[in-house]
């Protein structure tokens, strides 16, 4: 008996879960660990620490995720009970991938999204944030400036983008001369499908700059200025020394910034839905899940695989960030 | 040193793994918990309302009734919601029941519709005639109101009953008003260019290039919101192939790759250079403008339109005209989109004899003049209602309706929601006005596919 608890013990060391006295729970502990002491009391403690976010995870997470799993394979319009929704199998996949007009635009925007942001708009968020680490004059004022979009919910930017875009009355087309009245040309800045996709990524890029912004920055105050001081002596110039020594350093919020920027490309969807509910041009998966489910006449099994088809492409991002996070405690 | 950050910057990961999880799968997650509860039958719910006693409710004109009913409303503008209140307040006066407005943003309403039947819904609520009433209908979500038009039946034209049915021969909507889609001008306009009243699709175009000529839009147009281009594909359509095809479409009865449909759309495309440049990205309201400052000459939408001109000597200015005929078999018929606002009963309302006494009051002419004393870019939609004191505007209306043998919803309400929505019709027609010189053939094979690929009703 013994014996078999030190086994376990071994294999997981931190959650003996089998009872036992407190002596039983003795570890050898490997490379150096100390030994493993739990009294009841602890266990309880630990039980619930563990189990009470185990649960919420589970319940509100994992629970409505596998049912959104099992409906993608029905048909089902959201009215009435479980005897009203219909196996489908695989049909809405295949009508997804070829009678759904919005399907393919959509993920080809999603991916527009996710590259101007990883290529464009996150690394100057950074470059403004170095910038702003030397302690420029007027550094606060910048900084606010920059920060401001955050502020704002992206149906406001929605909004304000519409007064910069819209046809006749709109800013830009004001100071372009291009209201398309008394003989002018026309720019369609919203309307024309090839250009409002890149129209709505300045006013997300104006946001998300200001966002990585600030994350950056307050990473690169926790730099130790030393670090610097060594690179300055050792002769590293302005480039070098951000390059080969301060970007390393930052490591762990590169890869939170990598994340974030992830995230926010594949969850985009109030900036758009406030424009035109992402039609013409504008669609985006998270769109297309919501103008199945929410609505009159829902679509809640078809909904459901476009929800699988954006969770799939998530997993992804997260696999790869928790591999690598994994490696980083095994070193 | 950089042992230090890991700690911290690894959490924030974690838990920005876990919101990803969440962003990824919380739209799709909302329905998943409504799969357990919703346990109602809905084939019983339909048959309990036909027993409702006809002879308890009495007649609108004796205060005896008494009871309490609740009433979920869309007329969430300041305008229409006093007026749908001072309606109310009008039926309570008159048969004593008791009345609480919970009133919705009207996008919102829509949108919450199919869960807020299904949860506790009011007793009475706002919706549209025909099709998207019969889909509700037809869901076992609402209550028939046969008792009710059995005593005011004879008060309205077929045209309206008809509009109320659902697929199982009962009423399920009370008529309040409604509004035609005409061609919106301003006459100062026309008074001082000249121009003539166009009847037939020559003279119609003749007029739009003698104002292309005079430096104007002909027609504005404006179709960001992704419905009312769905008005000028009606129009033609009954134009064109009459209102039975259009309705036929409509229902699934006719199919969109049908010669006569791509016929519609070719001659949509002609028409479009008529219409103003840059639609996609225009709203209605701004396309209303555009016609009310002058810039453009005329306008292809519902008369709410003239919602956007509140400075009454504009609004006195605005006339109309439907849309020019195109000289075919279907001259005659004179078809019409003329939607028809009005109220429905819920499946589970609590005090029926309250419920059809209201009722039977808010469909006489005087409560829907009371509503529409506030609101005049509709006419109501009782047959009794007292016109004399219509402004021109109502008056012009109601002339135009008189003179339209047939009367469509609008497509949004004359077919399956799914097919009409951002899904469907919406992102088809925007999809054929960004590119009107595609492929008509493979255009409308994908609109067929799609509505094939529609589960079953």
């Amino acid at each position: 008996m013994t014996d078999r608890v030190a086994e376990m013990s071994v294999k997981v060391p931190p959650l003996p879960v089998t009872g036992g006295t407190a002596t039983d729970l003795v570890t050898p502990g490997r490379k150096g660990r100390g030994p493993l002491l739990l009294s009841r009391r602890d266990m309880v403690i630990l039980a619930l620490m563990a189990g009470i976010p185990a649960f919420i995870h589970i319940f509100f997470v994992w629970v409505p995720t596998i049912l959104s799993v099992l409906l993608s394979f029905t048909s089902w319009n959201g009215i009435g009970g479980l005897d009203r929704i219909k196996v489908v199998g695989l049909k809405n996949y295949s009508d997804l991938v070829s009678i759904y007009q919005p399907f393919w635009p959509a993920v080809q925007h999603n991916l527009i999204w996710l590259g101007v942001f990883l290529l464009i708009a996150t690394p100057i968020g950074m470059l403004f944030a170095v910038l702003l680490d030397k302690d420029l004059r007027g550094t606060r004022f910048y900084q606010s400036a920059l920060y401001l979009p955050v502020v704002l919910s992206l149906a406001i930017v929605g909004f304000i983008a519409q007064l910069f875009y819209a046809p006749e009355q709109g800013l830009i087309n004001n100071l372009l001369g291009t209201t398309g009245q008394n003989g002018q040309q026309l720019i369609d800045w919203l309307g024309n499908k090839s250009l409002n996709l890149w129209a709505v990524l300045v006013f997300a890029s104006w946001r998300h700059i200001g966002y990585i912004m600030i994350l950056y920055l307050a990473g690169l105050k926790g730099v130790d200025p030393t670090l610097r001081e060594a690179a300055k002596v050792d002769g590293a110039n302005e480039v070098q020394t951000f390059f080969r020594v301060v970007f390393p350093v930052m490591a762990p919020i590169n890869i939170v910034i990598l994340v974030i920027t992830l995230i926010e490309s594949l969850r985009a969807f109030d900036l758009v839905f406030i424009i035109n509910k992402g039609l013409n041009g504008l669609e985006l998966l998270s769109v297309l899940v919501t103008n199945n489910i929410i609505g009159e006449a829902s679509r809640v099994g078809f909904g459901s695989a476009i929800a699988v088809v954006l969770l799939t492409i998530s997993v992804g991002p997260i696999v790869l960030y928790l591999t690598r996070s994994q490696k980083g405690i095994g070193e | 040193m950089s042992m230090s950050i890991p700690g911290p910057g690894r959490r924030l990961g974690a838990l920005v793994a876990v919101a990803l999880v969440v962003a990824a799968c919380s739209s799709s997650a909302t329905p998943a918990p409504s799969v357990a509860p919703a346990t109602q039958a809905p084939a019983a719910t339909q048959a309990p309302a036909t027993q409702a006693p006809a002879t308890e409710a009495p007649s609108a004109s004796a205060p005896a009734q008494g009871g309490a009913t609740t009433i979920g409303s869309a007329f969430s503008d300041a305008v229409p919601k006093a007026a749908f209140q001072a309606m109310m307040d009008y039926c309570t006066q008159q048969t004593g029941v008791k009345t609480t407005i919970n009133t919705v943003e009207h996008g919102a309403f829509q949108d919450a519709l199919n869960s807020y039947l299904q949860g506790t819904p009011d007793d009475i609520f706002t919706w549209f005639a025909g099709y998207r009433m019969k889909f509700f209908a037809d869901q076992g979500l609402a209550t028939n109101m046969n008792d009710v038009w059995a005593k005011v039946g004879d008060q309205f034209s077929d045209a309206y009953k008809t509009a109320s049915t659902a697929s199982d021969g009962n009423q399920y909507f009370l008529p309040m008003y409604n509004y035609p889609w005409v061609v919106i001008y301003r006459k100062s306009l026309f008074q001082d260019k000249g121009y003539a009243i166009p009847k037939t699709l020559d003279e119609f175009i003749a007029l739009a290039k003698k104002m292309k000529a005079d430096g104007l839009v002909p027609l504005a147009f404006g179709d960001k919101d992704g419905w009312p281009a769905m008005g000028t594909f009606d129009i033609l359509n009954m134009r064109m192939n009459g209102y039975d095809f259009h309705v036929g479409l409509m229902a699934g009865k006719e199919k969109w790759t049908d010669p006569r449909v791509k016929a519609v759309f070719q001659k949509w495309a002609e028409l479009l250079p008529y219409f103003q440049e840059g639609a996609l990205g225009r709203t209605w309201q701004d396309a209303a403008q555009a016609m009310i400052t002058k810039k453009a000459g005329m306008y292809f939408l519902g008369t709410f339109a003239g919602e956007q001109a509140p400075d009454p000597a504009i609004h006195d200015d605005l006339a109309f005209f439907p849309f020019p005929v195109f000289g075919n078999e279907w001259d005659a018929e004179m078809g019409i989109d003329a939607p028809i606002d009005g109220l429905m009963l819920s499946k589970t309302h609590a005090n029926p004899a309250a419920d059809t006494a209201l009722l039977v009051c808010l469909a006489s002419p005087e409560a829907e003049l009371t509503f529409l004393k506030s609101n005049p870019n509709n006419v109501a939609a009782n047959k009794n209602a007292d016109t004399s004191g219509y402004t021109d505007f109502q008056k012009q209306m109601q002339t135009i309706l008189a003179g339209s043998n047939r009367i469509a919803q609008f497509l949004d309400r004359d077919t399956r929601p799914d097919f009409a929505g951002p899904n469907g019709m919406q992102g088809f027609l925007q999809d054929f006005l960004g590119n009107p010189t595609q492929d008509l053939d493979a255009y409308l094979g994908k609109i067929q596919a799609f509505w094939d690929s529609l589960p079953p009703l």
